[in-house]
């Protein structure tokens, strides 16, 4: 992978000082990802540019990083970091330049301090967009092109890659601290395991620059990097042995919150964030706190800005019922990352309470979520958490005054609803039995919104589907539904969530 | 004389000193017995701790119900001097069906507080062992009426030092007879029709020519005109040896009146005591003998055949209790009733999940069904349907009808109660389990794979009725040392040599995605076998079982039509193929896109900037020559890389464009009799898919190979070469034959430019480091998922119950989720 960076100040030379590379040598760094090479294809007094070339072997990087390498597209030996800039060409720049970035220069100590015209070229990800929202707050002017995935099949369209180049006049060592902290960012990856003291590197790179930049709180996300659980991985292997990518395997708890957000994680970006706000001028940026993408969060009209999210009225519509009908006894089938389960918790009236998912890491998230491991033992002893498949007859089911489906029947296939049907209600039985699912009339009412709400959702239903579906069960196993509406109400269209109440007998 | 059943419990009592422990350990296996002093000193290192001594039987229950539940006979070695004591564990003994004995052993007492005294770690007096001796000597009165099955009472030390130890069998155990057998439905005193179904079956009085035995699943009698000529029938061949019979719940009600007890008068028992009051008296009381000596089960052919009137679930297999008999008589009931009035079954069969096929009667149906290995054979004939019998070990129904509509009955038959043999159980696959195949060693799935198949299968798998099959990962053969190759045909070849083959088969890897279709002749046909009722016809997954797109029924629509000719060929009306998909990018295009295509564009994109900013710096004298040529040499990769992927996509609209390449027949049959045809020789398979001529079948080009003979693996390494010189994927090497034991399936050799695909452009300039890799999982978990699925095959072809199915194909996709290199 390649970095050049040009300047035009005379004497354009003068880089060579500053970087403490001759402009008449080729020089070699040996990189623990490969060899970086140090050269200038042009040296003269009105134009010089020095060429950052890595060397990648994708294999030895496979071999070298083993099981535990953080970032799953490395262990893949097709891969595109040996071609574009990524972490690895910013460790790369951070060790070849100490001296610069340092923003030391002994022959010429005015140098340093002094701004020049810099022209920087590379080929990297993250698309035009982030990159002019990156780089532009710093002063640079950016011209993104985007590459084509293959010209051979044009219908593809564009890459995820750009031909970037950046120009600006700003004095080198900034220019190279944006560099080491932006390349990973615009990437959204890492090479290596993001430690605690990433925090620290992160700060120091960014003095000066990152505390009043807009986009600080993606930059600290993304540079942070993410983190993977084996269970995840499990699942990415099954993708691929399908011909399929992670992405379409993805569980289905990301509509509350991104699934590879651990408590770890947030605990770190949480630091990043307190420590970037320390100044009083900081004003709230919206992508600081951006939790969700689901289309509830676009819900309503755009001046009713507060609105509170139709997950949250969800979980009161159902907590309600559920106190209304008496239940003390609930499970929660399809939990997620445990939200009911954690409101069922916090009342003491919920004397036995059950979370069952269907994915080991909505499992882990929720028992995180909830510290399940600092529980008290009274609380813990009302508790029950496990996994289990709603096409599975499954005793652990059954026992509970109520169970909650909510937003679980979408994501099951029109040909396996028979067999939750009778999972749920001809094994488990319980008294009373809580369905909430979209109502996909309602849809036209999200402007963002393009098919269904949620990728993994395998349809939504009209009031009349879901009406018919609900006295088709109540038919077949005995119970009686009442249908209410849950969220905002469209006298035409309905609610944007319909919920079925039903009890047995 | 001690006898004792097989399968008890059986209660040392006796004073401490009396010599229970020598007496055990004399007639006893050591892991039969449990002491209390035993389970003191695990729970407080000190046998003698007497303050231990609640948590010890604690552990001592603890250990007896765990064995007892496993069906293990078990002995407690403990005073048990008081009544609580032997009560608590005659209450253990009943809620595990187990019946109990009690040895008494009663010495002298100053023989007891010598032994005591000889003993320095028994550090009590003589006083424990009077207050015993005053418990034994109250207990002995009134110890018959504790409830044990039998009380043994050894007086004194000569009864005790010559006692000998002997076990009776169950009485239920008939596991020595091994047929065959006819076993016969509720006859309900339909004696014409009886006659008839012997007559069909080949009965020639008592006897069948062939020796077989009859089996009667009781409900002999009540509703019908001729209960004592049923009954004339059924005693005369058990007389003779030649039939055994278990009890039904209106032969239960019949003897109990016959006693005189009250009983209410319904459901057909008038009919009965009319017809016998008619009768000889000589033969009523020999019916009434009869009847009342009807056990209520039976457990025959080495434990792979259960009788019980109402069926049986399979923790009460062998176990003698009340609510045994009861389950055995009256089925499992839910204490509800129906609109009908009648009780409300439980639906034990759909949670059966025993080895044992059980054959039942008693709930009246209109077409027996099998569920679970269950069946059952009522099929009303006293209402007007037919009696059926079953040939066991074959399975095959016998049926003839009613002569007429003997007794009105008041629900209609096999109605109200909707039922899914097809329901499959959390227990089925959830844990850590072990899968036996009849392939191989039983196959050990951890449970942390079984949960991550677990996601996969409940979100993203088609119906697990389709789902009977999941191919094997394939390993590459070992690694070539040639020259530019990490794989070469060389290797496959030794490889089976030196296992014994002398035939392979070469077949052309299509390079598709790997496709198993199932498929009916007819949408009847598929719910027959499939119990699949939507009126599909078939499915078509992927080797992870998904769905290949949203709808796929134009595709098996048109599958079906393509393989029209094997219905007659095969004999069969329903068919399990293996296949690829083509193109690749019809199911992998998200996949080619994102991972594939992207990095190419991002070499072709970043290397030839490199390339001309290196001329550049050459140009004005700059030693950078070698990185150079390197950088050139990557470019020219990233081409070739290039052009590997892109061999394997074209655009496809809706289904045209889409082929499939079938390469194996995995199982066909009729009906619920199939064959596991994946056992075949490959080159059944491949003629008899290449007779398929269809626009959207491309055929799977082929070359055999004789191993001993040189020319003729040249000209497969020929072939093979020339498939991948141009990115070809290269071929699949198999043994013409199935060979059992640890050789491989199959071999996949895979072309040098292909590899790039796998390995990244560039992985020609780092052959030495990619040749130490590790074949051994890769290899161990292929011959694993092999048995496993044609184990899935086997099931699915001797018509075993869809869970059995299920098991095995949930492994492999567990097995799936190991980390082992994804390249391999």
């Amino acid at each position: 992978m390649l970095l050049t960076i040009s300047t035009t100040a005379e004497p354009a030379t003068d880089l060579g000082f500053l970087l403490h590379k001759h402009p008449d040598r080729v020089q070699e760094f040996r990189q623990s990802t490969g060899t970086a090479t140090v050269f200038y294809p042009e040296a003269n007094e009105r134009r010089c540019t020095v060429a950052l070339l890595l060397e990648v072997d994708p294999v030895a990087l496979v071999r070298s990083t083993g099981k535990s390498s953080p970032d799953f597209s490395l262990s893949q030996y097709v891969n595109d970091r040996p071609y574009a800039a990524s972490s690895l060409m910013a460790v790369a720049l951070a060790d070849v330049f100490r001296t610069a970035r340092a923003g030391r220069c002994k022959a010429r100590p005015e140098l340093p301090g002094t701004p020049l015209p810099l022209e920087v070229a590379l080929v990297c990800r993250g698309g035009a967009d982030l990159a002019r929202g990156v780089f532009e707050p710093l002063g640079w002017a950016v011209e993104a092109r985007a590459v084509p995935l293959d010209e051979g099949f044009p219908e593809w369209g564009d890459s995820r890659y750009v031909r970037l180049t950046l120009r600006g006049t700003l004095r080198l060592a900034d220019a190279l601290n944006q560099l080491y902290v932006l390349l990973p960012v615009l990437d959204d990856a890492k090479h290596y395991w993001v430690a605690p003291d990433e925090v620290d590197k992160l700060l120091r790179a960014g003095e000066g620059w990152l505390r009043e930049h807009p986009l600080r709180g993606v930059i600290a996300r993304r540079y942070l990097g993410r983190r993977w659980t084996l269970a995840r991985s499990a699942l990415a292997r099954l993708a691929e042995l399908g011909d399929e990518t992670e992405e379409q395997l993805e569980p289905a708890v990301s509509e509350e919150a991104a699934p590879d957000e651990t408590a770890a994680d947030e605990a770190v970006a949480a630091e990043t964030e307190e420590a970037l706000a320390e100044t009083p001028e900081t004003h709230e940026t919206p992508e600081a706190h951006e939790t969700t993408e689901t289309p509830e969060s676009h819900a309503g009209e755009p001046e009713r800005v507060k609105q509170r999210p139709l997950n949250v009225l969800r979980r009161e519509a159902v907590l309600a019922t559920l106190e209304e009908l008496g239940a003390t006894s609930v499970i929660d089938l399809g939990c997620g990352q445990g939200e009911l389960v954690g409101a069922l918790l916090a009342r003491p009236r919920f004397t036995r309470v059950a979370g069952a998912d269907v994915s080991p890491l909505a499992l882990t998230i929720a028992a995180r979520k909830l510290r399940l491991e600092r529980m008290s033992d009274s609380k813990r002893a009302r508790l029950t958490l496990f996994q289990g498949a709603l096409t599975y007859t499954d005793k652990r089911f059954a026992g509970y005054d109520a169970a909650v489906l909510m937003e679980v029947v979408e994501h099951v296939d029109p040909p396996r609803l028979a067999a939750l049907e009778r999972v749920v209600f001809g094994a488990a039985k319980p008294q009373h039995v809580l369905v909430t699912t979209p109502n996909v009339e309602y849809n036209v009412r999200y402007e963002f919104l393009d098919g269904l709400r949620h990728r993994d959702h395998r349809f939504e239903w009209t009031r009349a589907e879901f009406a018919a579906w609900c006295a088709s069960v109540c038919e077949r196993f005995g119970y009686t539904v009442g249908i209410r509406p849950v969220g905002e109400e469209d006298p035409e269209l309905g609610p944007s969530t319909q919920m079925g109440v039903f009890t047995r007998g | 004389m001690v006898s004792v059943p097989e399968l008890s419990l059986v209660v040392l009592v006796g004073v401490s000193g009396s010599g229970k422990s020598t007496f055990a350990a004399k007639h006893f296996k050591r892991t039969q017995i449990i002491s209390s002093d035993f389970c003191r000193g695990l729970v407080s290192d000190d046998e003698n701790d007497q303050s231990s001594t609640p948590a010890a039987f604690d552990l001592l229950h603890h250990i007896v119900g765990v064995r007892l539940s496993r069906g293990l006979f078990t002995v407690v070695d403990a005073t048990n001097v008081q009544y609580q004591a032997r009560k608590s564990l005659i209450e253990l003994a009943r809620q595990h069906d187990v019946l109990a004995d009690a040895v008494v052993l009663d010495v002298p007492e100053e023989v007891a507080i010598a032994r005591n005294e000889s003993r320095p770690d028994r550090d009590f007096g003589a006083g424990v062992v009077i207050r015993q001796r005053k418990d034994l000597r109250r207990s002995l009165g009134k110890i018959n009426r504790d409830g044990f099955r039998k009380v043994h009472v050894l007086r004194g030390l000569d009864e005790i030092e010559n006692a000998q130890v002997t076990y009776e069998k169950a009485w239920s155990d008939l596991r020595h007879l091994h047929g065959p057998f006819d076993i016969i439905g509720d006859v309900h005193g339909c004696r014409a029709e009886l006659e008839s179904l012997l007559a069909e079956l080949g009965w020639q009085g008592t006897h069948h020519p062939e020796g077989r035995t009859a089996v009667f699943v009781g409900d002999l009698v009540d509703r019908g005109p001729d209960t004592p000529g049923v009954l004339r029938i059924v005693m005369d061949m058990v007389e003779a040896g030649t039939a055994i019979c278990v009890a039904g719940n209106h032969e239960q009600k019949l003897v109990r009146a016959m006693n005189g007890r009250k009983v209410r008068v319904a459901h057909g028992l008038q009919e009965s005591l009319d017809q016998l009051a008619a009768s000889d008296p000589e033969f009523v009381e020999r019916a009434r003998t009869f009847m009342d000596g009807l056990l209520s089960h039976y457990v025959l052919d080495d434990g792979k055949l259960v009788v019980a009137h109402a069926g049986l679930k399979e923790a009460y297999h062998m176990r003698a209790s009340g609510r045994v008999r009861a389950f055995a008589l009256y089925g499992d009931t839910t204490g509800e009733t129906d609109e009908y009035g009648l009780p409300v079954r439980y639906p034990w069969a759909e949670e059966y999940r025993g080895r044992a096929m059980v054959v039942y009667g008693h709930t009246p149906t209109v077409k027996p069904e099998w569920v679970n290995n269950t069946i059952c054979l009522d099929t009303g004939v006293v209402f007007g349907g037919e009696l059926t019998a079953m040939r066991y070990p074959s399975r095959e129904l016998v049926s003839v009808p009613a002569e007429q509509v003997w007794y009105a009955s008041v629900k209609p038959l096999g109605g109200g109660h909707t039922r899914d043999p097809g329901q499959l159980d959390i227990n089925d696959v959830q844990g850590t389990r072990y899968v036996e195949t009849r392939f191989g060693p039983r196959v050990k799935v951890f449970d942390t794979n079984a949960a991550a198949a677990l996601e996969v299968m409940s979100r993203f798998a088609v119906d697990p009725r389709w789902l009977v099959y999941l191919p094997p990962t394939m390993a590459p053969p070992e690694t070539s040392k040639l020259d530019g190759y990490l794989e070469h045909p060389a290797q496959a070849f030794e490889e089976f040599a030196a296992a014994g083959v002398t035939e392979v088969v070469c077949e052309e890897k299509h390079m598709g995605s790997r496709a198993v279709a199932v498929l009916a002749r007819t949408p009847e046909a598929a719910a027959a076998r499939f119990g699949v009722t939507d009126g599909s016809a078939g499915e078509i997954f992927t080797r992870t079982g998904r769905r290949f797109f949203d709808d796929t029924a134009p595709l098996v629509e048109r599958l079906r039509a393509a393989v029209a000719p094997l219905w007659d060929e095969l004999g069969a009306d329903w068919v399990v193929l293996d296949c690829e998909l083509l193109p690749w990018s019809a199911k992998a295009g998200e996949l080619i896109k994102s991972q594939y295509a992207s990095v190419g564009a991002a070499a072709r994109t970043a290397l030839p900037m490199a390339t001309s900013v290196l001329e550049t710096a050459a140009g004005r004298g700059l030693d950078v020559s070698g990185l150079l040529d390197r950088t050139r040499r990557r470019e020219d990769n990233a081409a070739r890389f290039r052009e590997a992927y892109a061999r394997y996509c074209w655009p496809v609209d809706g289904l045209e464009g889409v082929r499939l390449a079938p390469f194996q027949i995995l199982a066909c049959g009729d009906g619920q009799s199939g064959r596991n045809t994946a056992l075949e020789p490959h080159a059944w398979h491949l003629s008899a898919l290449g007779r398929l001529d269809s626009e959207l079948i491309t055929p799977t080009r082929h070359v055999f190979v004789s191993l001993d003979s040189d020319d003729s693996r040249a000209t497969a390494t020929a072939w093979w070469e020339s498939l991948t010189a141009a990115g070809g994927e290269g071929m699949v090497v198999k043994p013409a034959v199935y060979t059992p034991g640890r050789v491989q399936p199959g071999v996949k050799v895979r072309g040098r430019e292909y590899l790039r695909i796998i390995y990244g452009p560039d992985y020609t300039e780092t052959l030495e480091v990619l040749r130490r890799r590790f074949l051994g999982k890769k290899r161990s978990l292929a011959l694993r998922e092999h048995a496993l699925g044609l184990e899935a095959l086997s099931r699915l072809a001797d018509g075993e119950a869809m869970w059995r199915v299920h098991e095995p194909v949930f492994a492999v996709l567990a097995m799936e989720t190991e980390p082992v290199d994804p390249r391999l």
